[in-house]
């Protein structure tokens, strides 16, 4: 393993170096570019041996990377906001086709007012397309995903793809120390692409075909089981990931300090370095706080969530994404799982961040200070809210 | 933690000092860095600002820096009394200029001097990743020099050490205000 000073974009674009993909397809958007620039410097330079191909749009980017799939080459593309919105239609046929793919998101801000800061609510929208979606936190983490995506959205009890988000900028942008492993290391870690649902003279068969109302709901329903088998295929991909490179994760969610844990704050992403450093400040002063870490959001970590929660007296989503007259969908998420397991708490939403609004480590202490009241409420922090 | 807050204009570098420094630092064991730009879209010219955080644990808050223990001004043109405000209370700032400055707390260089004797260049990032070295022992100068090995191009390797070491002695020698 080599040390190296990379940014989350760079750090992503060497993991999936090592992944060895053959075709890659992108079109460039902020905060995304640097991380095709890196893969097509690699391709230049011939570090990676891969096909790039530049392509005019978002939509033909991801139907590139799935003609690819469906020939049986191990694809790669990447994208961000309004080109992940651009390619919404082919996301479905992806999922649908049970193409593993694995696609960067750089967690932006959608339209309109026009912005390119971060926030979550372009891949929080699309939860419902049928793909793997994991938040990193930091670009250590970014590297290890890109690695560790391949071998579970390709696990042939899987067979789907894998969109890993990295909150713009404040991830995508910022250079952090980061162990770069070794080919051999890669290659012993991530097996071939092998697969069954390709393009095959030898073995013909029908891929991209239409399904009447007799037979669609066994397709969705067996969609849905490949993806509930994800939490299966990550422990498995963790525990040969941290025998091979020394780092072990923790399924779909990470715990820091929940265990006896009062008031327990829910978030997702870059945001969770700062309030794990509010919550040991608060321990200092005995109150008992602790973080939750959603590192995946489908398949939803329901079982980890309730596990996590059930002995607290309260907890609050903290999540850049709001389902407008609604609340945020993780919220939505997480109180349904709580409920189907007959768990009862105050939980409330804090909406932050939206179009890279700063969030301060006061502002965390406080939220935790109201926790302490156990109310239930959706709030816009540092602007207003209602109480439920 | 150590909190460096970087101005320049776009185009002079300052992005670039900031990530030097992180990955200088981060050279020694069990220290962490982090380092990036004021996010947005980029002008040639205009104001920007970066940022380096220095710690011996890893480091959750990617906040802007509020408040620095070094703010450094690669343009003296950026340079106000409002500069002030974003130091810690031990806090110092160093200043490429030519100009003195009767406080304790503001350490002078002439970056431009140095760069046009030896970069040819009127850039001075790396002039005042030097002059931080100068008066911050928590970085050393063989540091610095492995990590512009690191993560400059080749051909500017010999020049901006030199740089480096010029603006070493330029402050220890204490052409300080």
């Amino acid at each position: 393993m080599a040390k190296k000073f990379l940014s989350g974009n760079e750090a992503f674009a060497e993991g999936i170096r090592l992944a060895r993909p053959q075709v890659i397809s992108a079109y460039p958007i902020t905060p995304q570019t640097i991380v095709v620039e890196r893969l097509s410097e690699m391709v230049e330079d011939g570090s990676l041996k891969a096909e790039f191909i530049h392509v005019e749009s978002e939509h033909s980017a991801l139907s590139c990377a799935m003609g690819a799939s469906a020939v049986g080459a191990r694809a790669f593309t990447a994208t961000s906001s309004q080109g992940l919105l651009y390619m919404v239609e082919c996301l479905v046929y992806a999922s649908g086709g049970r193409f593993p793919i694995v696609m960067m998101n750089a967690n932006r801000s959608t339209a309109l007012p026009w912005n390119i800061y971060g926030d979550q609510r372009d891949s929080i929208a699309l939860l419902d397309s049928g793909w793997i979606q994991s938040y990193a936190e930091n670009a250590q983490e970014a590297l290890d995903l890109a690695l560790m995506s391949y071998y579970i959205a390709e696990h042939k009890n899987v067979s789907t793809p894998y969109m890993a988000n990295l909150d713009g900028f404040v991830l995508t942008h910022t250079y952090e120390v980061v162990d770069v492993p070794t080919q051999e290391q890669a290659d012993a870690f991530l097996p071939r692409f092998e697969t069954e649902n390709k393009l095959d003279f030898a073995h013909p068969r029908n891929l991209g075909f239409s399904a009447g109302p007799d037979h669609n709901t066994q397709f969705k329903y067996k969609e849905h089981l490949g993806l509930l088998r994800v939490r299966e295929i990550v422990n498995e991909a963790e525990a040969r990931f941290a025998e091979i490179f020394g780092r072990r994760y923790t399924g779909l969610t990470e715990n820091y300090r929940t265990k006896d844990a009062d008031f327990i704050l829910v978030t997702l992403g870059s945001i969770s370095g700062l309030v794990r450093e509010v919550v040991d400040g608060l321990r200092e002063k005995n109150i008992k706080a602790g973080l939750l870490r959603l590192r995946y959001l489908r398949p939803f970590p329901d079982e980890e969530i309730v596990r996590a929660l059930s002995g607290a007296k309260a907890a609050a989503v903290l999540e850049k994404d709001i389902s407008f007259g609604g609340d945020g969908t993780v919220y939505t998420n997480v109180t349904a799982a709580l409920q189907k397991a007959g768990v009862r708490l105050p939980v409330s939403d804090y909406i932050v961040g939206l179009g890279g609004r700063n969030i301060s480590a006061e502002e965390i202490e406080q939220i935790f200070e109201e926790l302490k009241r156990g109310a239930v409420k959706t709030v816009f922090l540092g602007i207003g809210g209602e109480d439920a | 933690m150590i909190e460096i807050l970087w101005h320049g204009r776009g185009g002079q570098g300052a992005f670039t000092a900031s990530r030097l420094l992180g990955a200088a630092y981060a050279l020694a064991e069990n220290r962490y860095a982090l380092a990036f730009p004021s996010f947005g879209p980029e002008r040639r010219g205009a104001p920007i600002r970066a940022f380096t955080k220095l710690d011996d644990r890893p480091i959750g808050n990617r906040s802007e820096v509020k408040r620095a223990d070094f703010s450094i001004f690669l343009d003296d043109t950026l340079f106000s009394k409002a500069a002030y405000a974003e130091l810690k209370p031990d806090g110092k700032i160093l200043l490429n200029t030519k100009k003195r400055y009767d406080d304790r707390r503001v350490v002078t260089v002439d970056g431009d001097g140095i760069a046009a004797e030896i970069l040819k260049l009127p850039i001075t990032n790396t002039i005042m990743l030097g002059a931080l070295a100068g008066v911050f022992d928590k970085v050393s100068v063989a540091h610095i020099e492995e990590a512009i090995r690191q993560n400059m191009s080749e051909k500017l390797h010999g020049k901006n050490i030199a740089a480096v070491h010029a603006a070493v002695e330029a402050v220890r020698k204490g052409s300080v205000g």
